[in-house]
């Protein structure tokens, strides 16, 4: 197993699949009376945030105290110090507190990569800048494989602001892994130069999503910022829900068996509509829930598990 | 004075040599000198060039002392074999009056160690509003010539104009940091394959070109000189190729990192190779060493901007870019060019000084001549430990690796500043 989760592309195929199939065994403790496990019983898990983001927190939380670890939250957000300073010396500190994995959300891109050469501990990337959050990729990879039986030859849209989204650059990588064939949609604008092979190869792209929609298993529908709009990455939002949200005509071109996807939280009205976000097409729901046994699944192997 | 008698040297495009030093000159040049008054230097294997000239230095003096000093810095330079640096502007207080220029000129004086000759700044604070008083600073004891706002670009193109046609009073050049600054907000590193696997926001090329394009035409339009600082682009190449086939008077410099490294070297997200202009791909890389051999880029210059610690050990974005460059610049240029050491006098020393205006540097050791040459050993192998630099920063890219050739004596007017591969002072 490797010793940190910083990409999608940390992951090859096999070691991918053992996180998914780990993960199938601990949604197993979820529907358990007592939803716990000893397996890291004694280990301490950090989860150090530089940002918000309550629902990814309280995921590596809940997965963490389920395998009995002991938690420590550290929100760094709001610390005015010298930002370069307070890493490395939040380093060093959870360094000297024996912190035995470091669950990472940042606003820089890397951040991650450069605790992992301050501490000897397992850095996990729970979210880092514009660049990635391969959790949340190996959640949605979860999520397709219980809905949909398999991984290797779907087709999956993501649709949106590529260019700013870690979990579509982990999606990609990942679902690349796995035997996926991955469109990205977008206006050109949001899509990111070079993208294929910069990711990986073979990357289709699309500007327009109707043309999309019929053929594919997976749409997966990005969270788009109103302030892109200041920038004119589009120019209204109204033109962006018309051209590229997903609403009920759209969703009914897609065939009988697609799923829809959002990493949450929505913007309904702009990239979803509420008919298609409360669909039963949509995983949603499941998503959150599949993020825990998935998060279980990461820091169990991480850690070596009660074997170590 | 002492008189130095340099043994057996071999000076550029010629068979070796002795060289007699005395009263700050050369005083002879030939086989067999002697001079009993003379400290006797054994020169055999070595090159003898022209003391090394720096068009872009930062010496972060006044203001960050912490990262570099005007003396330590130029210690830095003796060690990598120059005899002259023009120190940039954009220090704290900017250079941007004849007081600061002149400072920072005492300074160098006071160090000893090589020339600085202080760039002015073209804008007032850098702010690109107004014209600093740069006749002042040409008029000053500093006697500036390069006026840059280096660090941001002098983007309003009517401000530009009005510089370049004011320093033709003074045969001033304008030094342009060619970047759009519209194009690269939050700019962190090339734009291309690797920002976009890195998630990083990315500096397109042509945020460069559009900049040199533009001033090459005002500069072509008014008839002066303008100096384009560390191109890094293959498209930049091309506008610089036209504009050298009208006969614009324009000149650019590359820097030894864009001649050496690319943007993969960003994939570990170490700040050490964060830079302005960033690292580019390898396809330019191939067009910048090719434009330097043809002439296309005049010379090669090093862009030395020391760092605090704390300014580069941290994440990515919010690391100050850029990096050392003087301890290490003929190593670099004698990897890309080869031991073409005619073609290294001319890029690093001849027309550095005449872009310049520093008459007394950038010529042959010959009778006569103002003593200033740089003694190298082609064939020395050097690991570069940060810790063992001469400068007060550490933030150079080539750590723990091993580089060709070794400054083994540098003179300043006839003084050693260097001897043995060791800063004298
Ligand atoms: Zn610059």
């Amino acid at each position: 197993m490797i010793r940190h989760l910083l990409s999608g592309a940390d992951l090859d195929a096999d070691t991918a699949t053992l996180v998914l199939d780990t993960a199938a065994e601990m949604a197993t403790v979820a529907g358990r009376e007592v939803k716990k496990l000893p397996a890291l019983r004694g280990r301490t898990v950090v989860n150090l945030f530089y940002e918000d983001s309550t629902r990814t927190r309280i995921s590596f939380e809940a997965a963490a105290k389920r395998l009995s670890a002991d938690v420590i939250n550290f929100s760094a957000k709001g610390s005015s110090v010298t930002k370069g300073e307070s890493l490395k010396d939040t380093a060093l500190t959870l360094q000297a507190m024996g912190a035995d994995a470091v669950v990472v959300r940042h606003p820089a891109s890397g951040a991650p990569h450069r605790l992992a050469d301050w501490v000897d501990g397992s850095v996990v990337n729970a979210g880092d800048g514009t660049h990635e959050h391969p959790t949340q990729a190996l959640l949605d990879a979860y999520t397709m494989r219980s809905r949909l039986g398999r991984l290797a030859g779907l087709h999956v849209a993501i649709v949106g602001d590529v260019l700013h989204s870690r979990v579509a650059r982990s999606n990609v990588l990942l679902l690349s892994t796995l035997g996926a064939k991955v469109t990205l949609v977008g206006p050109p604008t949001l899509i990111p130069v070079d993208i294929s092979p910069a990711l990986a190869p073979g990357i289709d792209v699309s500007y327009d999503l109707d043309t999309v929609l019929p053929n594919v298993d997976v749409v997966m529908m990005l969270r788009v910022q109103r302030e892109r709009m200041s920038d004119s990455y589009f120019p209204s939002a109204r033109e962006y829900a018309r051209r590229y949200g997903l609403d009920g005509p759209r969703m009914r071109r897609l065939p009988e068996h697609a799923i829809v996807m959002h990493p949450g939280p929505m913007n309904r009205g702009m990239e979803i509509t509420p008919e298609v976000a409360d669909s039963p097409r949509s995983t949603i729901v499941e998503q959150v829930a599949n993020g825990v046994s998935v998060r279980m699944a990461v820091l169990y192997l991480l850690l070596g598990g009660s074997n170590r | 004075m002492t008189a130095y008698l340099i043994r057996n040297v071999s000076p550029v495009g010629g068979e070796p040599t002795d060289l007699l030093i005395r009263d700050g000159v050369v005083a002879e040049v030939g086989a067999g000198l002697s001079a009993d008054d003379a400290t006797v230097i054994d020169a055999t294997g070595l090159v003898a060039l022209p003391g090394l000239v720096d068009l872009h230095t930062h010496l972060r003096e006044p203001g960050r002392e912490d990262a570099e000093t005007v003396e330590s810095g130029s210690r830095a330079a003796a060690l990598g074999g120059y005899t002259a640096v023009c120190a940039m502007a954009n220090t704290s207080p900017v250079a941007d009056t004849a007081g600061v220029v002149e400072q920072v000129w005492r300074l160098g004086r006071e160090a000893g160690l090589v020339d600085v000759q202080p760039i002015g700044a073209v804008t007032v604070g850098l702010a690109g509003e107004r014209l600093a008083e740069l006749g002042a600073m040409a008029d000053s004891a500093a006697r500036v010539r390069i006026f840059s706002d280096d660090g941001h670009c002098v983007a309003d193109p009517r401000l530009m104009r009005r510089a370049l046609e004011y320093v033709k009073a003074f045969d001033g050049v304008i030094a342009q940091h060619a970047e759009e600054p519209r194009l690269t907000e939050g700019a962190q590193m090339h734009e291309g394959e690797v920002s976009t696997r890195l998630g990083l926001t990315g500096w397109p090329a042509v945020a460069e070109e559009a900049i040199i394009a533009r001033d090459v035409l005002l500069a072509e339009h008014v008839g002066s000189r303008l100096h384009v600082c560390h191109v890094s682009t293959a498209g930049s190449v091309e506008v610089l190729r036209h504009a050298k086939a009208r006969g614009v008077r324009v000149t650019a410099e590359v820097t030894p990192h864009h001649l050496l490294l690319t943007d993969e070297r960003a994939e570990s997200y170490d700040p050490v190779f964060k830079v302005n202009p960033p690292l580019r791909t390898a396809a330019d890389v191939d067009a910048l060493r090719a434009a330097l051999a043809e002439g296309v880029i005049d010379v090669i210059a090093t862009d030395h901007a020391p760092h605090a610690v704390e300014d580069k050990e941290c994440e990515w974005a919010y690391a100050r870019p850029g990096m050392l460059g003087l301890e290490t610049a003929l190593s670099i240029a004698l990897d890309v060019l080869g031991p073409r050491w005619d073609l290294i006098a001319e890029r690093m020393s001849r027309v550095p000084a005449r872009i310049a205006g520093l008459t007394g540097h950038g010529l042959d050791p010959a009778p006569g001549v103002p003593a200033n040459l740089t003694l190298v050993d082609p064939a020395a192998r050097r690991v570069i430990e940060p810790a063992e630099l001469a400068s007060r920063s550490r933030n150079t890219p080539y750590a723990r690796m091993t580089l060709t050739g070794r400054i083994v004596a540098t003179f300043l007017r006839g003084e050693p500043t260097v001897l043995d591969g060791k800063a004298v002072k």
